[in-house]
């Protein structure tokens, strides 16, 4: 690979460490979580054989995939552009690297050149010891998608790693954290294990809290009937801090505005790990029960919270997926019951971000700038957010929304380095499934980049609050942030800020 | 399957030090646990710890960061019913390391 010369020409871009981050590994899932979601429990004989079938066809059904494997020139645009090859120098962490763990195997059994002289084009035998660097390196991606704005060929890593995911869990060999997760959603309705008692007893403890503290009944509804908005957030929001703030925030713009709105015990969580393992079957499973919830409800319109791969799920897929939107299968009965349901004068589904603009727009809803006035706020646009949907009418507005947002309701706001964000955003280091604690170096070390780009802004500009509209960003930089040396409460949500300003 | 070692009894523990039947708790397993954690139990920890297992037996789950800060305001006075309070006592994060001293499983998501 051709690439040694171009990065050591840049600061960000430091010299190889080989195997830096080979022992950083994903806990493997157990039978039993394995099972739970109709996985194959553990790794046996035939493995291979079943691994292989596997990649043939997700290389028949998914045209990309076979595009990838073979567009590749090796430039090495990629290279220097993911946060975990910046912040570990392993080489295994280069986007080219990590697609070629697989393409070599690709090459080797698909390709009649890898077929027949696979030494002379780098093929590689699909061994355990192959087996074991795909499970490592294919949980040190975020799938983000940094690296494939700037790809010439547009080659998508993410697709490749999901692809590498699903092959492995295909043969039994899954990760602990992300399948646990599934599995509780199924179980349970959302990633955290909240109950239907214990998100109601969390949502009522809110309501004493609030009316106490603004001498307002701020409602959080749960389950109700007939209610306008169905909200579909992450689990999250209902659990953790900062989360909780935008959960607030959330409801108040609903108060203020005096549309009716509900959650769901059925739906409580907007995140879906299917996507994350590239399992069409899981993120289809997960989905349902968000329409399933809508029908019940008889809602009108479904709004989802700050999380962003929910919004990617949603923006780009809930449509011919579940019928929020247009395009179900004509086939698909309860699809095309939900759109039927839905109004259409509002976007469905909508990011909650796009309604409280849009009130802010409309002067349906006020709010108090100098509220957060303690505040020189910058924003971290989340990768999915920033390169898988959209907001609102424009191109860009997915940039242009939350920012709008943030100027409204906070007097002093400033952007990072330009090369860090808006579609260059780099990832949290936290995403796609790497939000668990036996990542923690990787997370650390891939957090570097927007760290460096932050502590540039808080020295330069006196940033102290950095809104976002992820979950997992809002998660992950809590944990992260010290490291770097700043407070864990520097990370907040969007609607944390509108909380803060809205006037009821 | 990995193990931690308790007034003679062994008990199995997860690849995080997480207990793998909550049944095997008492004091003395948390203890133990804190101790790996590097923690001497309080008793304010004790505190948390009996809180977050009351909760759990109640409702299956960790409870929510903030229904935590809100126990513990009431048992040790309003200026500890925080989560600054809370990360002083569990360095780690109050939801895992607490959860973890008192027995519970971790909680999983975007936390």
């Amino acid at each position: 690979m051709a690439v040694s010369a171009h990065v050591d020409e840049n600061e960000d871009a430091p010299e190889l460490i080989p195997g830096a981050t080979a022992g950083v590994k994903s806990f493997v899932a157990p039978p039993e979580t394995q099972e739970a979601i109709g996985f194959t429990p553990a790794l046996t004989d035939g493995w291979q054989e079943r691994a292989l079938q596997r990649m043939g066809e997700l290389l028949e059904r998914y045209r990309s995939l076979r595009v990838f494997m073979d567009a590749c020139v090796h430039c090495g645009a990629c290279t220097d552009k993911c946060h975990y090859y910046l912040g570990t120098r392993d080489p295994n962490n280069m986007p080219v690297a990590r697609q070629e763990l697989m393409r070599r195997v690709y090459r080797r059994y698909f390709t009649p050149a890898g077929r027949l002289f696979p030494k002379l084009v780098g093929a590689r035998e699909l061994t355990k010891e192959v087996l074991e660097e795909w499970f490592t390196y294919y949980y040190q991606c975020s799938e983000c998608r940094r690296c494939s704005i700037f790809c010439p060929y547009g080659i998508d890593t993410a697709e490749v790693t999901m692809a590498a995911r699903e092959i492995l869990n295909s043969v039994g060999y899954g990760q602990k954290y992300s399948n646990e997760i599934i599995g509780k959603v199924h179980r349970i309705g959302n990633n955290l294990g909240l109950n239907p008692a214990a998100l109601r007893n969390t949502l009522e403890g809110l309501e004493e809290e609030l009316k106490e503290e603004v001498g307002r009944e701020i409602r959080f509804p749960v389950d109700e009937k007939g209610a306008e908005v169905l909200l579909v957030t992450p689990s999250a929001d209902f659990f953790a801090e900062p989360h909780i703030y935008s959960l607030i925030g959330y409801a108040k713009v609903f108060h203020a505005a005096g549309i009716s709105w509900t959650l769901s015990t059925k739906a409580s969580e907007g995140g879906n790990f299917g996507l994350f393992i590239g399992n069409y079957d899981q993120l289809r499973r997960i989905a349902l029960r968000i329409r399933e919830a809508a029908l019940e409800l008889g809602v009108k319109r479904v709004v989802v919270g700050e999380c962003g791969h929910a919004w990617r799920v949603a923006y780009s897929f809930w449509n011919t997926l579940i019928g929020v939107g247009a395009g179900a299968d004509p086939e698909d009965r309860y699809g095309q019951m939900l759109q039927r349901q839905l109004d259409h004068r509002y976007k469905q589904p909508s990011h909650i971000c796009e309604v409280t603009y849009d009130l802010l727009e409309r002067g349906a809803i006020k709010v108090d700038p100098t509220a957060n006035d303690r505040y020189v706020v910058t924003f971290h646009d989340s990768c999915n957010v920033a390169r898988a949907s959209r907001m609102g009418s424009s191109s860009e507005g997915q940039f242009e929304i939350p920012r709008a947002i943030i100027r409204r309701v906070a007097r002093r706001f400033v952007e990072m380095n330009p090369e860090t964000t808006r579609e260059r955003t780099f990832c949290c280091g936290g995403g796609g499934g790497l939000l668990t604690d036996e990542l923690l170096e990787i997370r650390v070390k891939g957090a570097k980049p927007r760290m460096k780009a932050l502590k540039a802004a808080v020295e330069q500009e006196g940033v102290n609050f950095m809104a976002t509209i992820c979950a997992i960003c809002k998660a992950q930089f809590t944990k992260v942030l010290p490291a770097y040396g700043f407070k864990m409460s520097m990370v907040g949500g969007v609607h944390q800020l509108v909380s803060n300003a809205i006037l009821l | 399957m990995a193990t931690i070692e308790v007034a003679g009894k062994t008990i199995e523990v997860d690849e995080e030090g997480y207990l793998t039947n909550l049944s095997d708790w008492d004091e003395e397993v948390a203890k133990e646990i804190a101790k790996s954690e590097g923690i001497e139990l309080s008793e304010n920890h004790w505190e948390v710890v009996n809180f977050l297992r009351e909760y759990y037996q109640e409702y299956q789950v960790a409870p929510p960061i903030r229904v935590l800060t809100k126990a513990i305001a009431k048992k040790l006075g309003p200026e500890k019913g925080n989560s600054d309070y809370l990360y002083e006592l569990f360095p780690y994060g109050p939801a895992k390391q607490a959860c973890k001293i008192a027995g519970l499983p971790k909680p999983t998501g975007c936390v």
